[in-house]
Formats: structure tokens, C-alpha cells, sequence
């Protein structure tokens, strides 16, 4: 291990890190730690998951038969409500970005924690209360509208419609809140040297994540207020009997849902962007391509919603609008899919279990996307709106690729926040569980929708019974893989092998943090680097993986080179003459440093230290600074004089608040 | 990489010419999917032919009805023996009514030229005896044929439509085929092992980008464009067409032909088109009939419309598409299974031959009001949907079983008690929430103005029969 503690960038960290930093339920409950609210968030989505999950099952152990089996009409009904409620509200919309998102998002920033710490905490404890209210629909009879709560259905059904929409309300600001902090943090808090396109695909992904959340949100807000203030009030919005519209609720409910959908989708490409260039060891392909497409994909979803309702009767010059402009919506997904086949061209493909997810993505993400052109058509669309068709269709959308994406990157980023590794074998298994399993659940669904199978049926036509027994083995297939997945990475918290700082060879500047990272995510300024550029990285051992160029813990060094080289830039740029001496003599000291130590530890011999000094001084001797070092605590005297705000780096520190310190 | 766009360009090629010419060959791997027996499919177009004759000459249902004495419970059918032919007239269409209250046995004696359909359908579904010929062809097992994908189309305005589903399937199957080929290659090819290491290559390439951008935009814009057209086929119809009003309700259509015969089964006429002005009693209710491509929401105080030429009598599915409650998923179920409660037998389309329609028309108007009390009653049970959420059996669903109701006492939801005589099942039935029974929700619909007053007084004598 002594070659590669010697060899990791920072060295031994000596800070504590964010899990030990404070201790406590009360440190964690009121924390503002980004990482900590991003892990109890992923908590909440992971518990929910599973609760999702199991109405899933129950709706699909139904369905094994046609007929009653255990649940039916009114039951049956409540369980695909929930089933619909809970994953789209509670599991996929703040899946990858409030939860990873928030645990990684400021830390590829190189920035400390996100620009509203009291925010992001209200913003969680708004996603548990709206999470409570959903759940205390259940002892109030159970909502059955579906999770679209269309009117007048909604109106008038006797179960309880305002707790639930109370509930989404509150989980529309917790959204809400969490894209205006994550807008503000990558305008803010971005390094200097670090533009827009140097930007990680994922930043970019959350980026038009946020600017959806931000603005389509509040419409959701606005139309379950109004849905509550006619069941309560009786005033005519939505109720025809009351001189209200009920397909006014379809066009406002959509208006929000439809860019939801890319909510859910758009930080799933995000993640697939970073894990498919790391484990192909290739810079993404047409990095400007997939940025633009995220953003104009996120434009466009505002103006789509009409193609939810081609038989609602709307009007036909409506339809044609919206099939028109639905389309325009396949061409930056397709964009993004070439790209990223593109990019595993001539890589080094190494098959760990996020890739092996992220590949699962690739393929689900595009029988989603083709499928969404028969939909788009306008006289298909019409056999196959509101079939099981367009189950499978949105499923292989939200489910298919945006929980595979998140469980990619849960992986993936699992060792940087945790500390742990997960069993990798096990998860390579699940992986492919998962993948089987889903397609076997939902491709026969394809096939049963197209002749004509209605959604939300808990009694079918026998001529189905085949293709929905093949549908539930597959979904249990696909919740046992999810559920071990889950308790494998719980159980690798406590027993897991302990992680290396970079076990997969990343290049962004997560990687660069300590693992798991300290409280304010680095103990030195991290160093940008040429984004997705893999040539200077080294596995030196399974998992672990290194710079070449360590010139992480040591600016001056870094300097050194670069202008020895005539590479990169001049960090030293502006700096006195005296500074660069300095810097110079700190560099060579380092480099004779590193040399003897890498040499006398290959032979297996232990280093002199009196070696060192003397090699320092023939350093200093030979630079001609004329100043002396005498010994190694003077050197880290010395640069830890230099590093905030030093010459060497752009390091944006903000303001950090006076209570956000007491946590130390 | 030239593989890709190799693959690529040639899927562009081959969806230019699948949206441009004949349709691809179905996937029909998965063989023929017919739900009907092989029987009941091949009645149907056979007696397509026969009954060119839709006027019901009077002597000819002399002539059933003498031989039909088992249809015992058709009250004097004779008395009335002159026909309307034209079928408008309801009432004075009377002697018609033999023909649906007569047994199955007794159709065929007046088979000559007076239900040449009772003949042919009667026969298969034998022993449903007291059903009229029109409900033996919608009681029949749903006639389904066509490839692994879709049951055939039997709407001619939506051929072009399947035309387009094939076409993005076959597209689609190149797209998935050739990305899958590319990844699994790659993953494959560029496998990390030891000593591989990555290959230099272009990180970008903007025309290969701006390429597949533009590919993929071609072949939208194509897909837009047909898609419309097509789709305006399926929403037009021509000036001249059968019109019938849709009524939806939880759980049940009502469909009301122009003589004010009302069914909730679909009966049209083929090769005809057929226009729906539809609309809904309380919540969305949305008109799908799988076969005929057709898809069209129900929303309530407010009318939209459907359209089809069915090309091929048979019997049809009819489901609702969107959720209503409930039981939205037996909408309009006749009969259900005891031990599963699933649905046997759910309102269907009925595409008649040539001159059926009319036939229909006529016999179903007389049938309505020339029944006993009793069968009139259990006809607008299972024909208003009653039977969505009260049983005869005795079992409790939404709302309470009408089985030995008859002059027991209830209790009402706000305490008191009432005894279930003619005026309360009367008063139930126009103002269902005045008083409620006790532990049943209050969402049953008032039948105000949708019974006549022989209905009304059929059902009260339905609940007494049932002991």
C-alpha cells in the first residue's frame, strides 16, 4: 500500500469526513451539509422505491389471472393509484436530483456546498411532509384517481383527494426549491477557469433539470390548488356541472407533466453521459451536441403536453400542432443516443456494474424513444392512447431508463459519498437481472396494448392472460433484482470493502475529493483538469486509479511542469519573482522527493530522511532561490501559507454561514 | 464508425420506401391470435348474404310465430300482425317480438326469408333460449383475426393507419437492431483486457453529427406528415352517415339509434358509415373499439364525435379507455363470472350484414314494449347497467343486490329506515341519493327521463321475481 498512498494524489486525508464530522440524529436532521441532506433524501427514495415496488407486484400478482385474484375494482384501483403516486412523485422526479444530485452535484463544481444550505434542508423536510401526506391518504380510504387525478372523476370520488393533493403541493416546492438552489449554484459556484463547457454532462443535465422545475413546477402547484379550492369550495373550474371545463385540468395537469417527464429523464442522460465516457475511457462524443440537446430538450418539453390528449377533444388543429412539435422532441434524443454509441468506439470498455447499467440504458432508452413515435403519430395514437402500450411506453421512459440511469450512478458514485465499495459481483448480477427482468415485464406489454388491452384493468379478455403472465415473472424478476441491489448497498455501508479516492478512473472533479469527501467536500482546491480526458489516469491496482501528473497536493510542482513542458497554463501567472522561486524550489524538492521514495519502496527499503533533506537542499542549491528548506514541515509550512487564494488556483471560496461552522 | 453510419443510412433508405410504398409484411411470427372458436368465425360472413330482404313480411312471422310456442313468454305477438317495415314506429312493429322472445329453436321455422340471421347465428349458440336473434350475434365470442401486432382492421378509414403502425415497427425494429448491434459490437470489440488500452479517435465530428441530425429529422418530418393525413381520414366523416348518440355513464354505454331504440350494444350496419355524437352522464368515459381503430374520449355537457365504415359483419370489442371508477374495467358487463368475478360477457359492436340493421332496428323497438313485466325488467336490468353494481344473486358489489329486496326494510344512511316497496324502488331509481341505503356510496345515477314508464314498472316486477 505504500506505493500507492505515495501515489494518491492528496495523500492521507486529515480531516474527518462528512459521516464523522458530527455525530447524532440531531447532526444529521438539522444538518446543511449537502452530501447529508442528499443521503437522507436518498434514503426517503430508496425506502420509497420499495414501497412502489411492492404495489407494482400486487398490481401485477392481480393480473396473473382474469378475475379476482385477491384485489379488485375499487382495491385493485387504489394500488395502481399509489403504485403511480409514489414512484412518479416520490422515487423518479427528485430521484437523480435531489438525492445524487445533491450528494455530487457541488462537488463536480469544485464548490462546497450548494448556494442555499437552509434551502436544500427545507426543501427535504417539504419532500418528507408531502411524502407523509401521500402515505396518509391510506388509513383515509385510499386515493383511486390515478396519479393524473383527472376531472371530474377526481371531484367526485369519496376518497381523499385533498390530503393527496396537499401532498403533491408541498412536493411541487420541495422541487421547486431544489432547482432554484441547483440554478444558482452552477452560475455561482463554478471555479474560475471552469466555464460552461467545461461543465460535466451531469452538471449540464441538472442545469436544464432545474430550469424545468423552476418554471413548470408551479403550474402543477396552481392546478392541484385550484382542484382542491372546487372540492372544497364548489366553485366551478374544472366540474362541467358547475360551468368549469374538465379538459382545462387535462391541459394544465400536462402542462406540468409532460416537462416532468423530461424532470425525470434529463439528469438520467446527465449520469449515463459520465458513466459511459469513464468506463469507455473516452471523452464523451460530441460534448457540445449532448450539452445543447439537454437544453433544447428541456425547451421543447414545455411545448408537447397536447399529445397526451389527441382523443381528449381537443381540437384537431391542436393536434396537429402538437404531433407536429412532438416530434421536434425525438431529434435531440436521437442525437444523444448516437453520441453515446459513439463514444464507446475505440474505448477501453471495462463492464463494471454502472456500465453494465448504463449500457441496459442505451437499449431500453431507445426502444422508449421509438416507441414514442408511433405515439406521436396522430392516427396510431388514437388505437393506442390510454393501452397498455403506452404503459410500456412511458415505463421503458421513466422506469426503463431513468431508474436503471439512477441506479447506474447510484453505483457508481456509491464509493465517493459512502466510503464503501458494494459487491461488485453482486452487482453486475443484478444489473442483468434488472435489465431481463424489465424487458420481460414490459415488451410483452408492447404487444398486449396494440390489440387493444385498456390500461387500468384489473379484469381483462382471456386473450391477454399470456402476455400478462409473462409480465408479472418479469416484474418479479425485476423487483428481486432492485431489492437486492438495495440491500446489498445498504449492507456495503456498514461491512463494504473500503473505497479508493478514484476507484473507476474519473476525470471530473468529484474524484479529486477525499473519499468520502470532508465537510466541505475537499481539503485542498481541486484541480481542473481537460474534462474527459483520460490520458493522464492509471489504474495501478484494481480499483484504484491515479494521476500521472500528481500534481493535486502540490500547486507549485504542477507549475513547475506545466511551464517546464510549456503545457497546460502558467499558473504562476502574476505572481513575484520570489513566489516563483519559492515555488520552484518546492517543486523540484517534491519531485526528488517522490523519486526516492518510489525507488527505495520498489526495493523494499525504507526511506532516509536525512536523504530527503539533503536532496532538498541540493534543490534549493540548484534553483537558486537562495532560501533554504530544511525539512519537510517547513515545505508544508510553506504551502499551506500559499493555498487559499493563491496564485495557483482559482478557488472560489464562498461565504460559508457562521451556524454552517459550528457543525465542525 | 463507417459501420454505423452504413447502418444508419441504410435504415434511412429503407424507411423512406416503407412510409412511401405498400405496407411492410406484418411480424406475424407469433401466428394467428382469433379468440372466437373457429366455428363462430366462419358463420359470420356467410350470413352476410342472405338476408337482402330487410322488410319482415307479416305472413312470414305468422308463420314463426305458430311454430314457436316455447317462446311462450311473448305476450300475444298475433294480435298485432302488420309490420312497419321501415322499423320507425316502435310499438307497431309488435309481432317482431316473437322473433327475440322466441326460443333459439323457433327462429329457424320462420328461417324462409324472415330471420335468415336468427338461422345462422342461432344455430351455434344454441340453447340461449328467450334471446333475441341480435343478442345471440352480440352474445357470440368476439371474432378476432389478424397478425401477432393488432386484430385486423375492419374500419376502412384506417387502413392507412395500420399502414403507418407497420411502418414505424419495421423502422423502429432497424433503429433498436442497428444500436444494439453497434453497442453489444463495441462492447464486445473494445473489451478492456489486459494490455488493451483506448485507441485515439475524434472526440467530435460535425458533419458526422450534424448527419444524424438531420436523418433523424427527415424521417420525423415524413412520419408527421402521413400521420396527419392519415389521421384526418380517421376523424372525417362524409356528409352521409348513420348517426348514433353515445351515452356513457359508470359502467354502462347507452346507444340511442335514430328511431330511439336504445341498446348497450353497438349495432351498425356495414360497409355504412357510422357517425357517434357522444357524450357523458358524470365522469370521462372514453369509446374504444380495438377493431375499428377508434378512440374517442366521452366528456360530460359537451359532445364529440367518432366515425367508421366497418367493412365485415362480426361481432366486435367494445371497452372503455379511460379510467371511470370503480368498475371501469368491466364497463357495461353483462355477465360475470361467480367464482372470479371476471367478466364473461362485456357490451360489444355488431356489425350487421346488408339489411340487418334495419331488421334490428325494427324487432329490438317492438321487443321493448311488448315483453311481460318481468322480462322487460331483466332486459333494462342488464341492458341500463343495473347490473354494474347490483346483483341478482344475492352477493353485495357497489350498491346493493336486488335479490329478496323486495318489501324488506333498510336502513337509510341518515338513520331511518325505509321499506323497499314500488315507490321506494321508484323514487330510487329517479332521485337515487334521497334516501340512501345504508353503507353503500351515493354513485348511482338518476334514470330520470331515460326509462319509460313500462320500464320502470318492468323493473319493480323484475325485483319482486327475484325471491
Amino acid at each position: 500500500m505504500a506505493t500507492t498512498a505515495n501515489r494518491q494524489p492528496d495523500g492521507p486525508v486529515k480531516e474527518p469526513d462528512f459521516l464523522h464530522v458530527t455525530r447524532g440524529l440531531r447532526s444529521w436532521l438539522l444538518t446543511l451539509d449537502h452530501k447529508r441532506i442528499g443521503m437522507m433524501y436518498l434514503c426517503g427514495i430508496l425506502i420509497s422505491l420499495i414501497v412502489g415496488g411492492a404495489f407494482a407486484l400486487i398490481v401485477r400478482t392481480e393480473l396473473w389471472a382474469p378475475g379476482k385474484l385477491f384485489v379488485s375494482g375499487d382495491t385493485y384501483n387504489n394500488f395502481f393509484t399509489l403504485h403511480g403516486a409514489v414512484m412518479v412523485f416520490l422515487v423518479i422526479i427528485p430521484g437523480i436530483p435531489a438525492a445524487l444530485g445533491n450528494i455530487i452535484m457541488p462537488i463536480q463544481l469544485g464548490a462546497p456546498d450548494v448556494a442555499f444550505p437552509r434551502l436544500n434542508l427545507a426543501s427535504f423536510y417539504l419532500w418528507v411532509a408531502g411524502a407523509l401526506l401521500l402515505v396518509l391518504t391510506i388509513p383515509f380510504g385510499s386515493l383511486d384517481t390515478g396519479w393524473t387525478l383527472y376531472t371530474p372523476y377526481s371531484l367526485e370520488t369519496k376518497t381523499p383527494v385533498l390530503i393527496a393533493v396537499s401532498g403533491v403541493f408541498l412536493l411541487g416546492f420541495s422541487s421547486i426549491f431544489t432547482g432554484l438552489n441547483f440554478l444558482v449554484t452552477i452560475h455561482k459556484f463554478r471555479p474560475q477557469g471552469m466555464g460552461w463547457f467545461q461543465l460535466p454532462l451531469n452538471v449540464w443535465a441538472i442545469y436544464a433539470t432545474a430550469i424545468m422545475q423552476v418554471l413548470a413546477t408551479p403550474v402543477l402547484g396552481i392546478t392541484v390548488l385550484l382542484l382542491a379550492v372546487e372540492r372544497f369550495a364548489h366553485i366551478g373550474i374544472f366540474d362541467p356541472n358547475m360551468g368549469g371545463d374538465p379538459v382545462l385540468f387535462q391541459h394544465f395537469f400536462w402542462f406540468y407533466s409532460h416537462p416532468a417527464v423530461y424532470i425525470m429523464i434529463i439528469p438520467g442522460m446527465g449520469v449515463i453521459s459520465e458513466l459511459i465516457s469513464t468506463f469507455a475511457r473516452k471523452p464523451i462524443f460530441g460534448y457540445r451536441f449532448v450539452a445543447y440537446s439537454s437544453v433544447s430538450l428541456a425547451l421543447l418539453s414545455f411545448i408537447v403536453w397536447g399529445h397526451h390528449m389527441f382523443v381528449s377533444g381537443q381540437s384537431r388543429l391542436a393536434n396537429m400542432v402538437f404531433s407536429a412539435l412532438t416530434f421536434t422532441v425525438g431529434i435531440p434524443s436521437a442525437i444523444k443516443v448516437f453520441n453515446w454509441v459513439a463514444t464507446l468506439y475505440k474505448g477501453d470498455i471495462r463492464l463494471k456494474t454502472p456500465m453494465l447499467y448504463a449500457l441496459g440504458f442505451l437499449l431500453l432508452f431507445t426502444i422508449g424513444g421509438l416507441t414514442g413515435l408511433f405515439l406521436g403519430i396522430l392516427s396510431v395514437d388514437v388505437h393506442l392512447h390510454d393501452t397498455y402500450f403506452v404503459v410500456a411506453h412511458f415505463h421503458y421512459v421513466m422506469m426503463g431508463s431513468t431508474l436503471v440511469a439512477f441506479l447506474g450512478a447510484l453505483h457508481y458514485w456509491y464509493p465517493k459519498f459512502t466510503g464503501k465499495m458494494y459487491p461488485e459481483s453482486l452487482g453486475q448480477l443484478c444489473s442483468l437481472g434488472v435489465f431481463f427482468g424489465f424487458n420481460l415485464t414490459f415488451l410483452p406489454q408492447f404487444v398486449m396494448g396494440s390489440r387493444g388491452m385498456p390500461r387500468r384493468y384489473w379484469d381483462y379478455d382471456p386473450q391477454y392472460q399470456i402476455f400478462h403472465q409473462l409480465s408479472t415473472i418479469g416484474a418479479y424478476v425485476l423487483g428481486i433484482s432492485i431489492f437486492i441491489s438495495v440491500v446489498s448497498l445498504f449492507w456495503s455501508f456498514k461491512y463494504g470493502k473500503k473505497a479508493p479516492r478514484n476507484p473507476w478512473g474519473g476525470s471530473s472533479l468529484e474524484w479529486q475529493a477525499p473519499t468520502p469527501p470532508t465537510l466541505y467536500n475537499f481539503e485542498n482546491p481541486p484541480v481542473l483538469h481537460e474534462l474527459y480526458n483520460y490520458d493522464d489516469l492509471e489504474e495501478i491496482e484494481p480499483d484504484v486509479w491515479v494521476r500521472n501528473t500528481p500534481i493535486e497536493d502540490a500547486p507549485a510542482r504542477a507549475d513547475a511542469i506545466a511551464r517546464q513542458t510549456g503545457a497546460v497554463a502558467d499558473h504562476t501567472h502574476g505572481a513575484s519573482l520570489k513566489e516563483k522561486a519559492i515555488s520552484d524550489v518546492h517543486a523540484k524538492a517534491e519531485e526528488v522527493r517522490a523519486e526516492h521514495k518510489l525507488t527505495e519502496t520498489s526495493h523494499g527499503r525504507p526511506v532516509d530522511p536525512a536523504k530527503i533533506d539533503q536532496d532538498f537542499k541540493d534543490a534549493a542549491k540548484v534553483s537558486g532561490a537562495g532560501e533554504v528548506m530544511p525539512t519537510a514541515e517547513k515545505v508544508e509550512e510553506v504551502e499551506a501559507k500559499d493555498k487559499p487564494g493563491s496564485v495557483t488556483q482559482g478557488w472560489d471560496v464562498p461565504e460559508v454561514p457562521s451556524d454552517d461552522k459550528e457543525k465542525k | 464508425m463507417k459501420s454505423i453510419i452504413r447502418c444508419l443510412v441504410l435504415a434511412a433508405f429503407v424507411v423512406a420506401a416503407g412510409s412511401a410504398s405498400a405496407q411492410p409484411a406484418p411480424q406475424g411470427s407469433g401466428g394467428q391470435t382469433t379468440t372466437g372458436t373457429a366455428g363462430s368465425a366462419a358463420v359470420a360472413p356467410e350470413k352476410g348474404t342472405a338476408p337482402i330482404v330487410p322488410p319482415v313480411s307479416p305472413a312470414d312471422k305468422g308463420a314463426a310465430q305458430g311454430t314457436g310456442p316455447e317462446g311462450a313468454q311473448s305476450p300475444g305477438p298475433s294480435t298485432q300482425p302488420t309490420g312497419s317495415p321501415d322499423g320507425a314506429g316502435g310499438s307497431d312493429a309488435g309481432s317482431a317480438a316473437n322473433v327475440g322472445s322466441a326460443a333459439g329453436s323457433a327462429a329457424p321455422a320462420g328461417a324462409g326469408s324472415a330471420a335468415p340471421a336468427g338461422a345462422g347465428s342461432a344455430a351455434p349458440a344454441g340453447g340461449q333460449a328467450g334471446v333475441a336473434w341480435y343478442d345471440v350475434l352480440a352474445n357470440k365470442p368476439i371474432e378476432e383475426s389478424g397478425t401477432f401486432w393488432m386484430p385486423k382492421s375492419v374500419n376502412e378509414a384506417a387502413d392507412d393507419s395500420d399502414l403507418m403502425f407497420y411502418s414505424v415497427l419495421a423502422l423502429s425494429a432497424i433503429f433498436f437492431f442497428a444500436i444494439t448491434i453497434a453497442v453489444v459490437y463495441f462492447a464486445v470489440k473494445y473489451r478492456h483486457r489486459p494490455g488493451h488500452k483506448p485507441q485515439p479517435s475524434a472526440a467530435h465530428n460535425d458533419a458526422l453529427e450534424i448527419t444524424w441530425t438531420v436523418i433523424p429529422t427527415i424521417i420525423v418530418v415524413f412520419l408527421f406528415w402521413y400521420g396527419w393525413r392519415s389521421y384526418i381520414r380517421v376523424v372525417t366523416p362524409p356528409q352521409k352517415a348513420v348517426e348514433i348518440q353515445v351515452l356513457a355513464w359508470r359502467w354502462n354505454w347507452q346507444f340511442t339509434h335514430a328511431n330511439g331504440v336504445t341498446d348497450s350494444d353497438l349495432h351498425v350496419p356495414v360497409n355504412t358509415p357510422v357517425r357517434l355524437v357522444m357524450t357523458s352522464k358524470d365522469v370521462l368515459h372514453s369509446f374504444y373499439a380495438p377493431a375499428m381503430r377508434v378512440k374517442q374520449d366521452l366528456v360530460p355537457r359537451r359532445y364529440t364525435y367518432a366515425w367508421f365504415k366497418a367493412t365485415k359483419p362480426g361481432t366486435y370489442r367494445l371497452t372503455c379507455a379511460e379510467y371511470c371508477g370503480t368498475s371501469h374495467a368491466q364497463m357495461a358487463c353483462l355477465e360475470t363470472d361467480k367464482h372470479t368475478g371476471s367478466c364473461l360477457r362485456r357490451a360489444v359492436v355488431v356489425v350487421h350484414s346488408p339489411g340487418d340493421y334495419e331488421r334490428y332496428l325494427a324487432d329490438k323497438a317492438a321487443n321493448m314494449l311488448n315483453m311481460a313485466p318481468v322480462d322487460l325488467g331483466k332486459l333494462v336490468y342488464e341492458k341500463k347497467g343495473c347490473n354494474a353494481c347490483h346483483t341478482v344473486d344475492g352477493s353485495a358489489r357497489v350498491g346493493p343486490t336486488w335479490k329478496g329486496s323486495f318489501g324488506t326494510t333498510v336502513p337509510l344512511s341518515d338513520g331511518t329506515s325505509a321499506k323497499v316497496d314500488e315507490n321506494y324502488i321508484r323514487e330510487s331509481m329517479m332521485a337515487p341519493q334521497a334516501k340512501l341505503h345504508q353503507g353503500y356510496p351515493p354513485s348511482m345515477p338518476s334514470f330520470e327521463g331515460q326509462l319509460k314508464e313500462k320500464e320502470i314498472e318492468g323493473v319493480i316486477e323484475y325485483m319482486k321475481s327475484l325471491k
